[in-house]
């Protein structure tokens, strides 16, 4: 017998042995992650709650230019820029005059696997490859899932997507059955499961399993692929008019998106572009809940993975999360549902671009933000997604009627989540609406004041970039819950 | 009865409900995580035995069998007149009518 064979057996043999209860799995979580990184996070720790946020996107010594190149030759990046002139116009019919913001999309649909997250999903597989990994896998059920399997075709790599997909009576939400079935085209063997955050579980499990590299969507590299987005919409503008964009408005999830294209742009202009997030309305919606899983027309680009995840990144699967928008982000607004479907109908019949719903979230907040800037001013949405069966406002909408959602005409502020969607009565109701965005950073204090009541000056200092706020404004919640500062 | 080498999909019971997090909605604690997986079916065998597959990654997975030959048949879904309306606004708002040949 082969010395491989032995030890597979061997292994085999010690992977039956172990204790794969979901306690006992939870409890190797980090020794898992670990091994399926490839990064030692522990490295990068500082104080009492703090860590080195730039050491740890440095990891892998991949410079921007690096990273184009791996993007170019895997067919991702160098998307259209493309000005809609149209959905400006409209937005100029109805804004103050003189007002009315030039709208423009960069066309991340035609990256390869139809999404930005192609960017993201290049540079996990690429590093995967170069460790040594015999596969990827990842948890996700939006677009990264078609991402990582279509990057993992090109280099050869075994691919395993999970995603949350069906309810407990096998209902599937026809978005997340679109992605399986892209996943599948790409060689993905893909893990569906019923609605529950014990997905991650089994996700241990595989990759215990497996050993293959964990695509996470949090690492450094998840995120530093996005930044030749930033970079490229900046260097596209200028290309096109002359001028830099006053305003990027990103979609906003798991924070991963806005963070990457952010990073991008500072790296590219020191000029103060506003960086807008805006995730979908659906407020009153638990996203753990088997009742409300498929009376959402959004699985992905909403309040119920964006609120979470802005105060308490670390929530994430990896032990430090490298997707942190509150250190980027200047404004913060949400849609409805129905504004979505509208402005998604509006890119097709205005501009003759067909696009996937999810994607248009930004655009939606965009038509609204457009209205408050001048007409020489710009406005960039930073990524469009292919549309498909099931990834179409046409299945979404066709799928919340069937399970008793009430889609009517009026105004958008009336929406109900999981019981009404509201498309706007008239173009003028379309508004994006503002969160607030201190009192965000400080549910975002209050969960690191969970790890330690007592944190020393590197804390500080750490706190302070991310809320991207002042000394003063992070004193004055240590205050408030008797934190103790060290020397 | 299915043969051998078909390709199939299983369904398994991941976490049985008392095995779920306490913290969980209700709806969600009463039932258990149900986990769906495609491959190859190991051996003959019929619909709702359970049985063993090889996944495309070669891996090998035991659930009940549910179906052979799975098919996506997710659609565009049923006409939606609400669009054709927003098709109507949307043209009035731009061009001040929906007919651009009038």
């Amino acid at each position: 017998m082969k010395l491989t064979s032995c030890l597979k057996k061997l292994y085999m043999g010690v992977m039956i042995y172990m204790n794969n209860s979901y306690e006992s799995v939870m409890a190797r979580k980090n020794e898992i992650m670990r091994k399926s990184v490839g990064i030692d996070f522990d490295k990068f720790e500082t104080g009492n709650i703090g860590f080195d946020y730039e050491a740890l996107l440095k990891e892998g010594n991949l410079s921007l230019e690096i990273i184009k190149e791996i993007q170019h030759n895997n067919g991702v990046g160098g998307t259209p820029l493309k000005e809609c002139k149209n959905i400006t116009a409209l937005a100029r019919k109805i804004a103050k005059p003189g007002y009315g913001a030039r709208i423009f999309i960069k066309d991340e649909a035609l990256n390869d696997s139809g999404s930005f997250k192609a960017r993201r999903a290049s540079i996990s597989c690429y590093q995967a490859k170069k460790l040594g990994f015999k596969g990827v896998i990842a948890a996700t059920s939006g677009n990264y899932g078609a991402a990582v399997a279509s990057q993992a075709a090109k280099y050869g790599l075994k691919c395993i997507i999970v995603q949350e997909c069906y309810d407990s009576l096998g209902i599937g939400q026809p978005e997340i059955i679109e992605k399986a079935r892209a996943c599948e085209a790409y060689g993905a063997e893909v893990i569906q499961l019923s609605v529950g955050p014990e997905l991650f579980y089994k996700f241990l499990l595989l990759l215990e399993e497996t050993g293959y590299f964990n695509a996470s969507l949090y690492t450094p590299y998840g995120i530093m692929g996005i930044e030749t987005l930033g970079k490229e919409l900046i260097e596209d503008c200028l290309r096109l008019t002359g001028k830099e964009p006053d305003m990027v408005v990103c979609t906003n999830a798991g924070g991963g998106n806005l963070t990457g294209t952010a990073r991008g742009i500072k790296k590219t202009t020191d000029k103060l572009i506003t960086v807008v997030g805006s995730s979908v309305n659906l407020k009153g919606l638990h996203m753990a809940d088997d009742l409300d899983f498929n009376k959402k027309s959004f699985t992905t680009g909403h309040t119920g993975f964006g609120l979470p995840f802005i105060i308490n990144p670390d929530r994430s699967d990896v032990p430090r999360s490298s997707a942190r928008p509150l250190r980027y982000i200047d404004r913060y607004v949400t849609v409805n549902q129905g504004e979505v479907f509208f402005m998604t109908e509006a890119l097709a019949i205005l501009e003759g671009i067909e696009r996937g719903p999810a994607g248009n979230t930004s655009l939606a907040a965009a038509f609204s933000l457009s209205q408050e800037l001048r007409e020489d001013q710009i406005i960039i949405v930073q990524e469009t997604e292919y549309t498909s069966a099931g990834k179409h406002h046409q299945a979404q909408l066709s799928f919340a009627r069937e399970n008793g959602i009430c889609i009517y005409f009026g105004d958008p502020q009336d929406e109900i989540a999981g019981k009404s969607i509201v498309l706007p009565k008239a173009v003028n109701m379309i508004k994006a609406i503002d969160l607030d965005l201190d009192s965000i950073r400080k549910k975002y204090l209050q969960n690191q004041f969970l790890k330690s009541n007592i944190i020393c000056q590197t804390d500080i200092d750490f706190l302070v970039e991310e809320t991207n706020t002042s000394r003063d404004f992070v004193m004055a919640e240590l205050k408030k819950y008797n934190i103790k500062v060290e020397d | 009865m299915i043969k051998k080498d078909t390709w199939v999909q299983i369904r398994k019971i991941v976490l049985k409900p008392e095995q779920r997090a306490k913290t969980l909605p209700e709806a969600t604690r009463s039932v258990p995580l149900l986990m769906w997986v495609k491959g190859t079916l190991l051996e003959d065998a019929e619909i709702g035995s359970n049985v063993n597959i090889k996944t495309v990654t070669g891996r090998i997975e035991t659930g009940e069998l549910i179906c052979d030959n799975p098919s996506f048949l997710h659609t565009y879904g049923k006409y939606i007149p609400e669009i054709h309306e927003v098709d109507i606004m949307l043209k009035k708002a731009l061009y001040g009518s929906d007919d651009l040949y009038e």
